[in-house]
């Protein structure tokens, strides 16, 4: 019998040289897409994290190249049109990517260059799941991942739409839609996400959000010791936390990231469309074809009576229908 | 030719005298209007599938939700053709005329089926002036909308919060055009002898007495000049 592989605690570990059994499957899903009344499970489990501390990352790519691998995906190859985004954004088959800034500090005149690693933040409150209109097509793990399981997945856009980071990207060949899975498939069996495994710098890590927090900490005290005052942990409270985080050495100006959002949320639009116009917009469409048919069976129409096939008579024969109008009315 | 009828089509006319029966629709605009009228359920049906995790079950009627995702839109396109060649035919006699205030100020005698209280009307009353319009603008407020969330066509080209307001636009109209599609149904299944115009073709002419008489008379006086006379 296989042992029961634990909750990975690091990515930088190798995996086990026998097979483990995964630790987490279905039964630990808390939220389900388009789904009501989802059953929670009786054990919750440990919330992880992957960190990444934007300060320590030198922009390789190692990353993006592991998610290829670890993935299997294929991002088509690109024109080099003189930036360092390869390919030019997230794409249904790249699920992370290096996003490059120059910014010049306007207090040091420095020239800073900035590099996000950017793809699904694995939002504790996630708008995907919120917008998605078919059922089990997201879930969410009690350990904080959020997945799109493509089976259920009817190519609609929805979750980018509700998504307050621009993450998902829709296939043109199979109308499904994918983002950054968290590796669940290796965290299963006890293993790191592969960006994190890959990173040679460990600007990556990965563990529980406990810990990644405490390993935050530290690097934030070592950028303030550095001269770095704002620095600080990307961890946005409008989307209830994040399960992939970032360390930045200007918290106070994410935007400056490559338009990493000030406070992100679910948007108002969004909550607006999934909350009131629906209930609302069901309830009047409801009542009213109810009302018509009840009305429409039960009260008397409007009937044509035989004065009025009289008076058309008289009038395409010639004659004034209107002379003894008053004495039928 | 005469001057353009004022209250009436030019193909409108009397089809029998014994009974008296009237040519309201011609086979042509009947086949448009049912296409229509199919492609609206079938748009109702497959939206509402996406509009409410209750109703997902409708997704089956299409064969899933990845063919309901796919026909919507196309749907949507061959209504939106549909009714435009409609509104080609139909908007002349619906623009609004004096005596449409007065049946909207007596709408109480309208509810009440008390057509002599009310102004002789042309082809369309108020009401159903209102149903034209109402479709009218929201079936152009819903291709524009459902055209910028069309995933398929668009891709990624429509930015975020354009697709957050087009896709909320989007279902309030829905739910608005819903709304004027059972008040249409209803209005024509109230009116007694109405629905026989959409399959027929013709009316009687004690209907046409009774709901339209300017549009009547109109005809009548036209067709009178003829040799049946």
């Amino acid at each position: 019998m296989k042992d029961i592989a634990t909750s990975p605690t690091t990515a930088a570990s190798n995996p086990p040289v026998q097979p483990t059994e995964a630790y987490f499957n279905s039964g630990d899903i808390v939220r389900i897409s388009a789904t009501r009344n989802v059953p929670q499970p009786d054990r919750q489990l440990e919330k992880l994290a992957k960190l990444i501390d934007v300060s320590k990352c030198i922009g390789c790519k190692a990353c993006q190249s592991a998610c290829i691998e670890w993935n299997d995906t294929h991002p088509a190859v690109e024109e080099n049109v003189g930036v360092y985004e390869n390919p030019h954004d997230l794409t249904p088959n790249m699920f992370t990517l290096m996003r490059f800034s120059e910014w010049v500090n306007p207090e040091t005149d420095d020239l800073e260059w900035l590099i996000r690693k950017d793809g699904c933040m694995h939002c504790e409150d996630p708008g995907c799941l919120k917008a998605c209109p078919a059922p089990g097509a997201i879930v969410q793990y009690s350990n904080g991942i959020v997945d799109f399981v493509q089976e259920n997945c009817i190519g609609c856009g929805y979750c980018l739409t509700g998504c307050p980071f621009n993450i998902p990207r829709i296939s043109q060949v199979d109308h499904k839609s994918y983002k950054c899975t968290l590796c669940s498939d290796r965290v299963a069996v006890g293993q790191g996400p592969a960006c994190a495994k890959a990173c040679p710098t460990q600007a990556i890590v990965f563990g529980t959000k406990e810990d990644m927090k405490a390993h935050a900490a530290e690097r934030i005290e070592d950028l303030k010791s550095r001269g770095y005052e704002n620095a600080g942990l990307y961890d946005p409270a409008g989307v209830g936390g994040t399960h992939v985080m970032y360390v930045l050495h200007h918290a106070d100006k994410p935007q400056i990231y490559n338009g990493l959002a000030e406070s992100p949320r679910i948007s108002p639009i969004v909550e607006g469309w999934k909350g009131v116009t629906k209930t609302a917009g069901l309830a009047a469409i409801g009542l009213a074809a109810i009302g018509a048919t009840l009305h429409g069976l039960f009260a008397r129409g409007n009937e044509v009576e035989d004065h009025d096939d009289q008076a058309a008579d008289k009038l395409v024969k010639g004659e004034d229908p209107d002379q003894d109008q008053g004495g039928h009315g | 030719m005469a001057r353009r009828p004022y209250y009436s089509e030019p193909g409108d006319r009397i089809d029998s005298t014994a009974p008296v029966t009237v040519s309201r629709y011609r086979g042509f605009i009947r086949g448009n209007h049912w296409l229509t009228a199919i492609a609206l359920i079938v748009l109702a049906l497959s939206g509402l599938a996406l509009f409410d995790p209750s109703l997902y079950f409708l997704t089956g009627l299409f064969g899933g939700g990845q063919t309901t995702r796919w026909l919507h839109p196309i749907v949507g396109v061959v209504l939106f053709f549909s009714f435009a060649l409609m509104f080609i035919q139909l908007w002349r006699l619906n623009m609004p005329r004096p005596e449409d205030t007065t049946w909207v100020a007596k709408f109480g005698d309208v509810v009440k089926g008390n057509e002599d209280a009310l102004p002789e009307l042309g082809k369309y009353n108020p009401g159903q002036k209102f149903i034209f319009w109402a479709m009218s603008g929201l079936i152009l407020v819903l291709i524009v909308t459902g055209v910028l969330i069309w995933q398929q066509v668009v891709g990624h080209m429509v930015s975020v919060p354009v697709r957050r307001v087009a896709v909320l636009v989007h279902a309030i109209s829905a739910v608005l055009i819903l709304l004027v599609f059972i008040l249409h149904v209803y209005a024509a299944i109230w009116t007694r002898g109405t629905l026989r115009a959409m399959t027929r073709g013709t009316v009687t002419g004690g209907w046409a007495w009774r709901h339209h008489r300017k549009w009547l008379r109109e005809i009548a006086s036209r067709d009178n000049k003829g040799p049946a006379e």
